[in-house]
């Protein structure tokens, strides 16, 4: 099905089962502990062995030797895979790092050996009676060091933001000068790890020259193609199945490590090998957001009229690796008829950076949202204020270029009186509760909606039950439930009539969850066999299709109804169809929108910093499922406020890692610091997304997060820290004298 | 992790005994830190002698009128007890402010004397540590630190002692006892218990090899108001950047002792006496000859303005 | 509890004496602990009741509990996040007590009774904690979840028991069951998709249903 032109009404509008809070239809599975994860197929291939991978001790060099006569002859090990047996394998789509193979080591942790044992004790013991001899060489891993050697890059992150190296409209630096009001600023953000709770885990399995992988990954398809082209072999021979995955952010959009010495593991001890990245090894071994040196430059009137508008963003990576697009969102979010935005790489020896959720925009907006603050302190505006006088309805670059559906100013408007804005002390450091230094923030929510096929099998059988098919993911989402309630509202059966099957490659492939696509583009792609299962069965059944409603597991059309069953009864109708897009998304913006507010309290002696009140109000079309949507984005605010208040993979830049590499060192936050959270859609369709008039939250609910907190900080304490995360030791000197 | 033999012993003799006879054996009880650490092959027993059937996980009043703490009391039942919430609050909330509910549950108070640093060189053992591998160097000096110590460190190491539990049992001047494979007994003053890192990190403790500790005592109650407070980023769940551990009296005078900063928890007698002249004081005496490095240098301002808000929660 | 490093031990003039442990036949769990340590596993009997089920096995030494249960006994429904009693996704109950099983050994748990989260209910039969979950959405990748879940189940246990924490504001009050007090004692359970907000919801429904 081609959507090119805009939704008009179809039975998704019915609204009996869309956009109806439901619980997951995978819950009972999930709380039962019954939900099947990558690494606990014992069900799915005998004769399992265990595989371990062993990651380099050294950041950047090569390796001369490898001595495993000691691992070799340890008790249980099957085979060993090492680097130096291996040549360098490709790469899949959008990697910069190589995963295996060939004496280089371009990243710490970087895989350089997989043991396979009977059993996991002896393999982990094994691999560490292998000695590696390393030629080290020196490697540039400090950032803050390279930035003034960093080249202008372009970016697509793959997820959805881009930018040009350079992005000129009018004369900035002609207008900035002129600009009554100026703002100039540096802010920094720093790398992050996904810390998914789910560690990268495969289990391999050849049958000829026939590879499964039951493992634990975000885009099937991408998956399929890339393990393909890592290991050389034909695309069609490749089977991946994850139907739960237990968190990805962005960190199981590619095959890993897992997946590729899983294969060539098992390949090599002739058995079904299963293994799981260790917890130590994941931050350095696979990908993470990168560190951003970020400057902005906004000039305006006194009236808050914005003139002109600077972001640059310098981050480093890989060689072949991509810019973090931290300035993508300063393109579309104010107005302002000069503008200027530059993207920046650094090559760093450090692991690789790509996509972590809302890559671009979650370190663009927390330092870009923090500006916006300043900005409207300077000009004595109120920050809500602000933003709403700098509001626009269409691409300021392009300004032919409309929104599809834009009320940024409905959110801000919504936000503040919900969250009691007026009561906010405007002079910063003013209130006090007991212990706690108390301050408002808010700053603004952006994140693009990204249109992307999507393709989904429906089946209907004798009983009437409606089976749905896709290479979909459910990575916490909620796909499985929305693809349920799409299939519901199309075929006109509850909710429990329809079985939802997930994750395997041999079904259609789907959109994948990523860049907050998924909800959006997955449900149209069912809505579009959906349609394709109604022809067949109004043809069946004899109905004009046209007129034929589905409803209350009947099809009726006039004053004669028939069981949907009936449909079947001589064999399952099968139908199969894909979402393509025109060039509506061209013609015309999409993006979402949220207002975020914060309430901090900062602890007047020790400048530890607690969360006491949090709101999002979003904007992003039709709500497919509000219960799970708010899920989607409760979550990303508590990653926003690890991002503002703890987050950082510290680096040694002398050794070239990420020091704290394990969930005790990389503090991300825990139930003691998010307190109740408050969400809010705006009631709206965007009739150009999609069929489904829906949109995506789940990013978008973790964009300007940060920024809140921070600008809720300053209101508390009246100290402006430009550097994440706002770690007490940036505060402590500044806080007024204790008690 | 190295295979290695187990046993189960069911009194300190055969606990000590177990030990003496394999070289390369320890003593494993909530196991929390050691198995931790047997995992990355940082600790390499080669035989593990489970002390959990010792019966010393009682608590008991002692004729000189403080408490006697079995050795494997869990940290849970000990932060619980009604004579320590009621007597010794600052260990009770010392204990409360470690880890996290489950990880409470196995650890015991020997075991929480005894668990090592938190250094995440120590933890990494690609690099060099002088605590893992004595004369390897130190990765922290030039590394990153700011979780590490400022006082009390050496040119071989900058490692902090993580617990909380003895942090208020050193305001508290518990003794901890022990016997070793002769069946020799000794009290340790927790003053002395634990080491400087000097030039030998690794040894931690004044313990000699198979010693076992069978009890933590409590001298009498002091009174006083007691309060444990833990500084960190994270609410819950993580270590301190600096802790105070504060008995103070109504007429001001009062101890105090630091957890985060060194290789110990942090007292000196000296700072005790400028407690009632006030945080800065007390500070100045506790930090006198404090060695910061750029990371962790915020640790000075942050253990004054932290004694001083200690203070004022104590004198309210 | 052994004092002091590795090399000092080493450095004892310790004979090991082959029938030393044998010496002390009578105790349960020595008897098997005999293989020097050369590399090869040491096998170990363990007997222990899982779910009310009783098991008995020989495992490797070094197995954990966690291990036990997950490769062992294919319960798979206690999740491996870290393995290194820094996420809590690994929380089981035993005799009663919240633990994380990545940090107990398998052979230390002989006698003990332990609940997993396949013992709580089961997709037909769904223990409260876990129909809440489900009713207020307190998960969403579903990885830390059986581990929420039992922490939560044995959690309140505590607060019944009595046992204060670190927000419990007076230390000889009995302790109530508040929000603040929930987080603080569900925070050994680190949720990445950021469900908090849920799951005190849902436990406190457990809560005010319980009375």
């Amino acid at each position: 099905m081609k959507f090119d032109t805009p939704a008009g009404t179809s039975p998704i509008d019915q609204l009996k089962v869309i956009g109806r809070p439901t619980d997951r239809i995978d819950g009972k599975y999930k709380t039962t502990g019954t939900a099947p994860y990558a690494y606990e197929r014992h069900d799915a291939v005998p004769n399992q062995a265990y595989g371990f991978v062993l990651g380099s001790a050294i950041a950047k060099g090569r390796i001369d030797a490898m001595h495993l006569s000691d691992a070799r002859s340890a008790p249980g090990v099957l085979a060993i895979v090492t680097t130096l047996d291996t040549p360098r394998l490709g790469r899949g789509r959008m990697n910069a790092a190589y995963l295996f193979g060939g004496p280089v080591i371009q990243h710490y942790h970087q895989a350089i050996a997989v043991v396979v044992a009977e059993t996991f004790e002896q393999a982990r013991a094994a691999a560490h009676l292998i000695r590696v001899d390393y030629r080290q060489e020196p490697g540039k891993y400090d950032l803050e060091a390279e930035a003034p050697h960093a080249e202008p890059v372009a970016s697509d992150s793959g997820e959805g933001s881009g930018a040009p190296h350079e992005a000129r409209i009018g004369n900035f630096e002609e207008a900035f000068a002129a600009a009554p009001v100026k703002l100039d600023e540096s802010y920094t953000t720093s790398d992050e790890s996904h810390a998914m709770m789910e560690p990268h885990a495969t289990i391999a399995a050849w049958n000829g020259d026939k590879l499964t992988l039951w493992t634990s990954n975000q885009m099937i398809a991408w998956g399929k193609g890339s393990i393909a082209k890592i290991l050389g072999i034909p695309a069609e021979n490749v089977r991946l199945d994850a139907p739960y995955v237990g968190g990805g952010f962005g960190g199981k959009l590619f095959i890993r490590a897992d997946a590729v010495l899983a294969a060539l593991g098992a390949k090599a001890a002739g058995r079904p090998v299963k293994l799981a990245l260790t917890r130590p090894l994941i931050a350095n071994n696979t990908t993470h957001r990168p560190a951003t040196i970020q400057r902005i430059r906004i000039g305006a009137n006194p009236d808050g009229t914005i003139t002109a508008i600077a972001h640059e963003s310098t981050s480093g990576n890989l060689a072949d690796g991509k810019p973090e697009t931290a300035v993508d969102q300063t393109r579309l979010l104010y107005a302002g008829a000069n503008r200027l935005t530059a993207l920046r790489l650094a090559h760093l020896d450090l692991p690789e950076g790509n996509a972590m959720r809302a890559p671009g925009e979650a370190p663009g907006l927390l330092a870009l949202e923090i500006a916006m603050d300043e900005m409207a302190e300077k000009l004595g505006i109120d920050p809500v204020q602000f933003r709403i006088i700098n509001d626009t309805q269409v691409d300021p670059e392009k300004p032919e270029r409309r929104f599809s559906h834009r009320d940024l100013v409905g959110c801000l408007r919504h936000g503040a009186e919900r969250f009691g804005w007026d009561r906010r002390q405007q002079q910063p450091g003013h209130v006090r509760d007991g212990r706690w230094l108390v301050g408002y923030g808010m700053a603004v929510g952006f994140r693009n909606n990204l249109l992307t096929k999507s393709a989904a099998r429906v089946r209907l059988d004798g009983r009437g039950m409606v089976t749905v098919e896709t290479d979909m993911t459910d990575i916490g989402t909620g796909s499985y439930t929305i693809l349920a309630q799409t299939a519901a509202e199309m075929m006109g059966v509850p909710l429990e009539m329809v079985n939802v099957r997930l994750g395997d490659s041999a079904f259609p492939a789907s959109a994948g969850s990523g860049g907050q696509w998924g909800a959006n583009n997955s449900t149209a792609g069912v809505y579009a066999a959906c349609v394709k299962l109604r022809e067949a069965v109004a043809a069946k059944l004899g109905f004009n299709s046209a007129e034929a409603v589905f409803a209350d597991n009947e099809v009726r059309s006039g004053n004669r109804s028939v069981p949907l069953a009936a449909a079947a009864s001589g064999g399952e109708l099968v139908a199969e169809d894909m979402i393509e897009y025109g060039d509506l998304a061209k013609k015309q913006q999409q993006s979402t929108f949220a207002g975020h507010f914060a309430e901090v309290g900062v602890d007047a002696a020790t400048a530890e910093i607690r969360v006491r009140r949090m709101l999002a109000v979003c904007a992003a079309g039709r709500i497919l499922n509000p219960k799970s949507a708010r899920s989607q984005v409760i979550g990303a605010m508590t990653m926003g406020v690890g991002a503002a208040l703890m987050e950082k993979l510290a680096v040694d830049t002398k050794r070239g890692f990420f020091v704290n590499h394990d969930l005790a060192g990389y503090e991300v936050p825990v139930h003691a610091d998010i307190p109740h959270q408050d969400v809010v859609f705006l009631d709206e369709v965007d009739p150009m997304s999609s069929p489904m008039k829906a949109k995506g939250v789940a990013e978008l609910g973790i964009c300007g997060v940060g920024a809140a907190v921070a600008n809720a900080v300053y209101n508390a304490t009246g100290i402006r820290v430009r550097d994440y995360p706002l770690t007490l030791d940036k505060l402590i000197e500044r806080l007024p004298e204790a008690v | 992790m190295k295979a290695f033999t187990y046993e189960r012993v069911s009194s300190p003799a055969q606990a000590v005994a177990a030990v003496a006879r394999n070289p390369g054996a320890k003593f494993i009880a909530g196991g929390t830190n050691l198995l931790d650490l047997m995992k990355l092959q940082i600790e390499t027993p080669t035989h593990l002698v489970d002390i959990n059937s010792l019966k010393l996980d009682g608590i008991e009043a002692t004729p000189e009128g403080g408490l006697r703490i079995g050795a494997l009391m869990r940290n849970t039942d000990l932060a619980a007890d009604e004579r320590i919430r009621r007597d010794y609050g600052v260990l009770s909330r010392a204990l409360l402010a470690g880890a996290s509910g489950q990880l409470r549950n196995r650890a015991t108070t020997a075991g929480n004397l005894l668990q090592r640093t938190r250094c995440p060189y120590f933890y990494d053992t690609a690099h060099p540590c002088n605590k893992r591998e004595p004369g390897s160097g130190c990765s922290a000096l030039d590394g990153v630190s700011r979780q590490l110590g400022v006082v009390g460190v050496s040119e071989a190491c900058i490692a902090t002692n993580p617990s909380d539990m003895a942090v208020a049992m050193r305001a508290l001047d518990a003794t901890i006892e022990t016997v070793d494979a002769d069946g020799k007994t000794r009290a340790i003053p927790i003053a002395e218990f634990h080491r400087l890192p000097g030039d030998t990190p690794h040894v931690e403790t004044v313990l000699d090899p198979g010693e076992l500790i069978t009890a933590v005592t409590l001298p009498p109650p002091v009174g006083g108001k007691q309060v444990y407070r833990k500084v960190r980023d994270r609410a819950s769940y993580a270590f301190a950047l600096v802790s105070v551990a504060a008995i103070v009296q109504p007429d001001g005078t009062g101890r105090v002792a630091l957890g985060g900063v060194a290789h110990k928890p942090w007292r000196i007698e000296g700072a005790d006496a400028e407690l009632s002249r006030g945080a800065k004081a007390a500070a100045a005496a506790l930090l006198a000859d404090a060695k910061p490095t750029r990371d962790n240098a915020f640790k000075l301002p942050l253990v004054e303005r932290t004694i001083a808000t200690v203070l004022t929660e104590a004198r309210a | 509890m052994v004092g002091s490093d590795d090399l000092n031990l080493n450095r004892r003039d310790l004979m090991v004496g082959a029938g030393a442990c044998a010496a002390m036949p009578a105790m349960p769990g020595t008897a098997k602990a005999q293989p020097g340590p050369d590399g090869n596993p040491v096998e170990f009997q363990v007997s222990l009741t899982v779910n009310g089920k009783s098991h008995t096995r020989n495992v490797d030494t070094r197995t954990t509990l966690l291990d036990l249960l997950r490769e062992n006994l294919h319960l798979t429904g206690t999740k491996k996040g870290c393995d290194h009693g820094q996420c809590g996704a690994c929380t089981v109950i035993v005799d009663g007590r919240r633990i994380n099983s990545c940090l107990t050994l398998a052979v230390m748990q002989e006698g003990s009774s332990v609940t997993t989260i396949e013992g709580l209910g089961q997709p037909d039969n769904l223990h409260p904690m876990q129909a809440a979950f489900i009713k207020h959405d307190g998960y969403q990748c579903g990885y830390c979840t059986p581990g929420q879940i039992c922490s939560s189940v044995a959690m309140l246990e505590e607060i019944k028991a009595g046992i204060p924490s670190h927000v419990t504001a007076d230390l000889l009050a009995p302790v109530q069951p508040t929000e603040t007090e929930m987080r603080e004692r569900m925070s050994g359970n680190i949720c990445r998709c950021g469900a908090y907000s849920n799951i005190v919801e849902a436990i406190t429904e457990v809560v005010e249903r319980q009375g």
